[in-house]
């Protein structure tokens, strides 16, 4: 589909002379579900509606499952998901020692399933990757997103900064263009939201099906004509960390629904 | 690290360079224009020479769309749904998606209330009728012409 | 076996009317799109959703690749008696799905 190329290219005649964003003041940050038209709000908000709660149902029959050499389910080991993973995704991207850097919560699932559960990892975006981390994140619904800036991951914070501030792309533009000084300005009748990622996995409109965080990162970096990091790489997942720094405090609303 | 805000000027700029672009992502309803063969044809099949009259029958699709993936649609029947007077069957009719049917229900007087509701596809701007067949025979309908554009941000090729 | 999400109220007064909410996961591929492959992806839709309150059609629908992915349908019917609905959604090969649900009827 060329139609990313059309609305974005219109941008290039436009782009501005470089100026360096402002954060959005701390009480004015909001959830993009207010961004979005109110049929899509309503329909994230019945969950006999929102579609998402299918992954999160499939999520549950996985947690429950035993896998892998260990013969164990999530559930063998964690217990029951609404007590072992209350508030897990309010922390997530987490630093994590085996690595020396931050990782998202899919990364981190993945990770429990080979080191613990000792079965193979699933693919990034796979649905039963995707079906897991909508139930582990459903379980913090409405609980505040609670990133810390700590010592470990403070270089990573200002290095997932450094990436949303920066031009990129043959459009020469910038995520901060957009989300910190543009939100709230009506965009070919879009709403520009102010990218807080508060509802991931996402069921997305466009897509039909439920995605991550990392995909719609990657859709809005091809949109601008940048290259888009691969799954998994250090770029992305520090992108992923500085976005839900800068939610800090907001609740999560998992599994949202966006156009 | 020295931060400025950007200048109304630059907004102005991204904002009219979208809007240029002729990407609005509106759908307004305007009221309806004729309907193509096809979906005359699929009426026909669906309902046979019965004439369609204009009225208590009421479709519902919301002013902004934001994605024509998923476009939520309600139809509900002006009927008091009792055992000789009711509903028996709804359609719904595209005329630019590939194919004209949308959806056809069957209800009847257990239904209590002639109404239903689901999420549609929309691919381009046109007209979607509803038509309503009666326990008496006769048929009524509702259109509106629907304009679906295009959202920003989105992939380069299909999953 | 497609997972379905489906909403009746547990109970109702006789004669009420219910409004009944049914979401099923499935792709409803229209058979129009190109994959990235520049072929065709095959049609792969659910064609057929009926429902029936303790043995009785009250509900039935005919879908068309014009029905978004995942389909969703609400509907109404009037609570008669306790006992359980069924909901059926057939594939355009044939395979069927059914859940049930069932109501109090006071
Ligand atoms: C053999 C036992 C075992 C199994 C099976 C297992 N885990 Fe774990 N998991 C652990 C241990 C040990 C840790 C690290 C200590 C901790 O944080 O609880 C962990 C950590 C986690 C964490 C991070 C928790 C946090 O507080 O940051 C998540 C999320 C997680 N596991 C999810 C899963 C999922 C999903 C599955 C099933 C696919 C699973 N685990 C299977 C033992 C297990
Ligand atoms: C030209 C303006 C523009 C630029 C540049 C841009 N975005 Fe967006 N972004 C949007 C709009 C408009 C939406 C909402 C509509 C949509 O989904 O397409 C959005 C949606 C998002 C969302 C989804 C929020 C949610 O709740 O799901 C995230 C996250 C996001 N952008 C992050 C980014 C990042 C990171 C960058 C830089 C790599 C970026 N955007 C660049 C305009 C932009």
């Amino acid at each position: 589909m060329r139609r990313t190329g059309a609305i974005f290219a219109a941008l290039v005649a436009a782009a501005p002379v470089a100026a360096r964003a402002a954060d959005i003041p701390f009480d004015q940050r909001r959830s993009d579900s207010e961004f979005v038209s109110a049929d899509t709000r309503a329909m994230q908000n019945d969950d006999t509606a929102n579609p998402g709660m299918l992954a999160v149902l499939d999520g549950e029959t996985l947690w429950n499952t035993k896998a892998g050499d260990s013969n164990k389910s999530c559930a063998d080991c964690h217990g029951d998901a609404k007590v072992g993973m209350k508030g897990v995704a309010t922390r997530y991207p987490a630093f994590a020692a085996e690595f020396g850097r931050p990782i998202d919560l899919e990364e981190q699932i993945n990770l429990s399933r080979s080191t613990d559960q000792k079965a193979a990892p699933f693919a990034f975006e796979s649905k039963d990757l995707l079906a897991l981390t909508a139930y582990v994140a459903y379980q913090s619904r409405g609980m505040p997103i609670a990133l810390q800036e700590t010592a470990k991951l403070k270089p990573f914070i200002e290095d997932g900064r450094a990436i949303f501030e920066r031009r990129q792309g043959q459009l020469n533009l910038s995520c901060a263009q957009c989300h910190d000084d543009n939100w709230g300005k009506t965009l070919a009748g879009n709403l520009i939201p102010q990218a807080m990622p508060t509802g991931y996995p996402i069921y997305r409109l466009e897509w039909q099906e439920v995605g991550s965080l990392q995909r719609r990162l990657r859709n809005c970096l091809s949109g601008m004509r940048a290259a888009p990091y691969n799954f998994g790489a250090l770029s992305l997942v520090e992108l992923e960390l500085y976005l839900m720094w800068r939610a800090r405090g907001l609740p999560i609303e998992a599994p949202a629904v966006r156009p | 690290m020295a931060r400025s805000r950007r200048s109304r000027r630059e907004i102005l700029q991204i904002a009219g360079a979208l809007v240029g672009s002729g990407m609005a992502l509106r759908l307004s309803i305007r009221p309806a224009r004729a309907t193509p063969e096809m979906m005359q044809d699929a009426v026909r099949a669906a309902i046979g020479e019965a004439a369609v009259k204009k009225g208590r029958v009421k479709l519902d699709l919301p002013p902004i769309v934001e994605n024509g993936n998923s476009v939520p649609c309600t139809v509900s029947v002006e009927s008091p749904m009792t055992a000789t007077d009711y509903v028996k069957a709804i359609h719904v009719f595209n005329e630019k998606n590939p194919q004209p049917n949308v959806i056809s229900v069957k209800l009847g007087p257990r239904a209590g209330r002639a109404a239903f509701s689901t999420r549609i596809r929309l691919a381009d701007s046109q007209t979607i009728t509803a038509i309503a067949e009666m326990a008496d025979g006769t048929c009524w309908s509702d259109d509106i012409d629907v304009i679906v554009t295009l959202a920003a941000c989105i992939e380069e090729s299909i999953h | 076996m497609p997972r379905a999400l489906i909403h009746v109220p547990a109970t109702a007064k006789k004669g009420e009317t219910v409004e009944i909410k049914t979401l099923i996961a499935h792709v409803m591929e229209t058979g129009y799109r190109i994959g990235v492959t520049g072929a065709p992806i095959p049609r792969d839709i659910i064609e057929d959703f009926v429902c029936t309150y303790n043995g009785e059609e009250v509900f039935r629908a005919k879908l068309y690749p014009a029905i978004a992915a995942n389909p969703y349908i609400t509907f109404f019917t009037t609570a008669t008696a306790s006992g359980t609905l069924a909901f059926s959604w057939t594939d355009q090969h044939g395979a069927t799905q059914v859940q049930t649900a069932e109501i109090k009827v006071e």
